[in-house]
């Protein structure tokens, strides 16, 4: 058997007949109840997010026509031609105002992160640390501001902070200050107001890694010579690194987009890209401009969630890279 | 089936500044809530022994080791490592280490990481770390793998990585707590010849907790049988198996036939039980009291069954009838029921390949010799 035959042979025994057979098998036996139960999930979110969303993608890159947007391509004399106005992206990138209020968005929102883990972290180790028995109350405890309105919540702060709030009239009252703190209205009240709603979201799965911890690893962090201190760094610490980066995916990422509390308890200092969106639509008008700061938000916050993918997804195929080196991403 | 075997064969114990003293522990007891977990346990280990702590779940092997280890704090008593009084000490600052049940290998850190762990935690050189991590990976032949995670490796190997870190550090003492657990059984033969000629290459004196009474046997020096916190007796493997010294050590190490009855005659060289099963001539006196109930035991293989009557009949030897036969391949076992309703198990090793087959539902005698009998008095 010449070399060219054999080729042929092995090509159309595995290629040309094997595969068609096995993707019609794999259609004849398919679960389609499962796929249904897995396709429900997309379909909600093609039809209620990706639709807008390209819907919002088109408006930002097209001309305003009065009310009405002008179409993006037109097809005349045998050419199509495709009108995409990227000025409001340039302007975008050029304009101090949009690139400061980016900026600042993200760093209120690296900070509320920080913060929260700060106060989240010993948190849900002590809460791992309680009787097996207080723990399903103490989850129930942190979920619990759920229960009533995140508005109304983020108001009640109102009457905290203000001139003549709580704060400021316990201070007088017991002397300690003469007048007022001013604490409403500036990025204080703001990143309080960001810290309180959004700690729930660092608790809960940092809460989730830390409770199956094996307590034996910390023994033999122990029995190996390591102080209590250095054994949580050295074990659990690391250990806990999916819930640290899951907690801080779902701190960061709402906070970057926050309208409604630097609304209520934000001022003149606390720029926010989402206000700023808010003022493009609804103020301006400008539906395009507001379009393509919208674009550029999602874009700003996809970024670290598909660094998080990627590191999730490393994690979970550690089993399969046997022979890949030490180290990989930390 | 329990085949009597005893240690395996090593260098016996040097002989070097008294005996057991190396490891003392002394009146120890851990009591939790109501309960002695520990109750009153007293040994002394020798330098270089492998001593085994070997009883059921619950019975207190556990709660002593982790004393040993320091991660339990006793209610009262003492521990001396060489003299040195150690039971104040957090765990961090014994020089003992201990091998986990199912390992506890640090899931984030590479095998290399793993043994290295504690060495560096010493503020040892790196080069030193180095050295020593490089001679534990071939001690425990696992150098083509230091680089992989502990997820990466067979249960085996894990073991032999979990055994490297604790051996790392060159305790004085080491621990193991059901070393060989979570291995399959075909496995677990194979890998405790292994983990023995380690340990005692290595020297260390060892203190393991088992409730596998094949791996006490294979692996220990001597072996103390716990049960509610207490030792029911400690001895060589052999001395275990052939002469237990309470009904509960001689049921639970091995098959055993118990027949309760009376002393009846009570000489320096022998003694006489009579049961309802039989009379009994034991080869060794007793120092009991005509009349005081007692009990002989005797292991399955060290009755003989056959169809034609013996010469002696006038004791150690009973008529009945097969009931039950299993063939195991190197030995058989047979369930012979005797006139009063007790039934015998017999081991009858089978060292011809076509030897006469005793059916079930025979009539037999079943004998043993004076030797075989060990008199119970508790």
């Amino acid at each position: 058997m010449s070399l060219t035959e054999s080729l042929a042979e092995s090509i159309a025994g595995s290629a040309y007949t094997a595969a068609p057979r096995r993707w019609l098998d794999r259609l004849l036996h398919r679960n389609w109840g499962r796929t249904a139960v897995i396709a429900l999930p997309y379909v909600f979110l093609v039809l209620f997010f990706s639709l807008p969303f390209l819907v919002v993608l088109q408006i930002s890159v097209s001309e305003a026509e009065g009310v009405k947007f002008k179409s993006l391509w037109d097809y005349a004399d045998g050419t199509l031609s495709l009108h995409l106005k990227l000025a409001n992206y340039a302007f975008l990138a050029t304009d101090r105002l949009y690139v400061n209020t980016y900026i600042s968005s993200l760093r209120f929102a690296a900070a509320c992160t920080v913060i929260c883990l700060a106060i989240g972290y010993p948190f849900a180790y002590f809460m791992t640390k309680a009787r097996p028995t207080l723990r399903p109350i103490l989850v129930m405890l942190v979920s619990l501001p759920f229960w009533t309105s995140y508005l109304l919540r983020i108001y009640a702060w109102k009457g905290i902070l203000d001139d003549r709030g709580v704060v400021n009239n316990l201070l007088l009252a017991l002397h300690l200050i003469d007048e007022p703190i001013k604490m409403m209205y500036t990025p204080f009240s703001m990143t309080i107001g960001m810290v309180y709603t959004y700690l729930p979201f660092m608790i809960l799965p940092l809460y989730g890694t830390l409770v199956k911890a094996d307590p034996r690893l910390l023994e033999a962090a122990g029995d190996l010579g390591t102080t209590p201190w250095k054994a949580f760094w050295l074990i659990t610490v690391p250990l806990s690194k999916a819930g640290i980066i899951a907690g801080s995916m779902l701190v960061f990422i709402p906070c970057v987009g926050e309208y409604v509390i630097p609304e209520l308890l934000g001022g003149p200092q606390t720029l926010m890209i989402a206000r700023v969106l808010w003022e493009e639509y609804f103020s301006n008008n400008d539906w395009p401009m507001a379009s393509s700061v919208a674009v550029s938000m999602v874009a700003l916050i996809l970024l670290p969630l598909v660094l998080f993918n990627r590191y999730q997804t490393d994690v979970r195929g550690e089993g399969a890279d046997a022979a890949a080196p030490a180290g990989g991403p930390r | 089936m329990m085949a009597p075997s005893g240690a395996l064969q090593t260098p016996p114990v040097p002989a070097g500044p008294p005996a057991g003293d190396f490891l003392r522990v002394e009146r120890l007891t851990k009591r939790f809530g109501e309960v002695n977990a520990v109750d009153d346990v007293s040994i002394a280990i020798a330098k270089g022994e492998i001593f085994a702590l070997l009883g059921s779940s619950g019975c207190g092997k556990s709660t002593l080791l982790r004393m040993l280890a320091g991660f339990e704090t006793p209610t009262s008593g003492g521990i001396q490592l060489e003299g040195r009084e150690i039971s104040g000490l957090r765990p961090y600052e014994r020089p003992i280490n201990m091998m986990f049940q199912s390992y506890a290998l640090f899931p984030h850190l590479t095998v290399w990481e793993n043994i290295a762990f504690g060495l560096k935690r010493h503020g040892q050189a790196k080069e030193r770390v180095a050295q020593q991590v490089e001679r534990m990976l071939g001690l425990v032949q696992l150098k083509p793998y230091s680089q992989r995670k502990p997820h990466q490796l067979s249960g085996g190997q894990q073991q032999r990585v979990a055994l490297a870190r604790s051996l790392a550090l060159e305790p004085r003492l080491l621990l193991l707590d059901e070393p060989l657990g979570a291995l399959d059984r075909k496995l677990r033969a194979q890998t405790q010849f292994e983990l023995h000629s380690i340990i005692k290459s290595v020297g260390v004196t060892c203190v393991l907790v088992t409730h596998d009474q094949e791996e006490a046997m294979t692996m220990a020096d001597r072996i103390a049988v716990m049960s509610a916190g207490r030792f029911l007796q400690v001895g060589a493997p052999r001395e275990i198996y052939e002469t237990p010294a309470t009904r509960f050590v001689a049921d639970f190490i091995g098959t055993v036939n118990l027949f309760d009855g009376t002393l009846v005659e009570d000489e320096p060289g022998h003694c006489v039980i009579q049961t309802p099963a039989g009379r009994f001539y034991v080869s060794h006196g007793i120092t009991g009291v005509l009349g005081q109930k007692l009990s002989v035991a005797v292991r399955p293989e060290k009755i003989e069954i056959s169809l034609q009557a013996p010469e002696r009949t006038d004791a150690n030897c009973f008529r009945g009838d097969v009931v039950e036969g299993a063939y195991f391949g190197a030995s058989s076992l047979y369930r012979v029921a005797l006139a009063d309703g007790t039934k015998l198990q017999v081991s009858v090793p089978n060292s011809e390949r076509h030897g006469a087959v005793i059916k079930v539902g025979a009539a037999v005698y079943a004998y043993c010799s004076p030797e075989s009998l060990v008199v119970l008095t508790s």
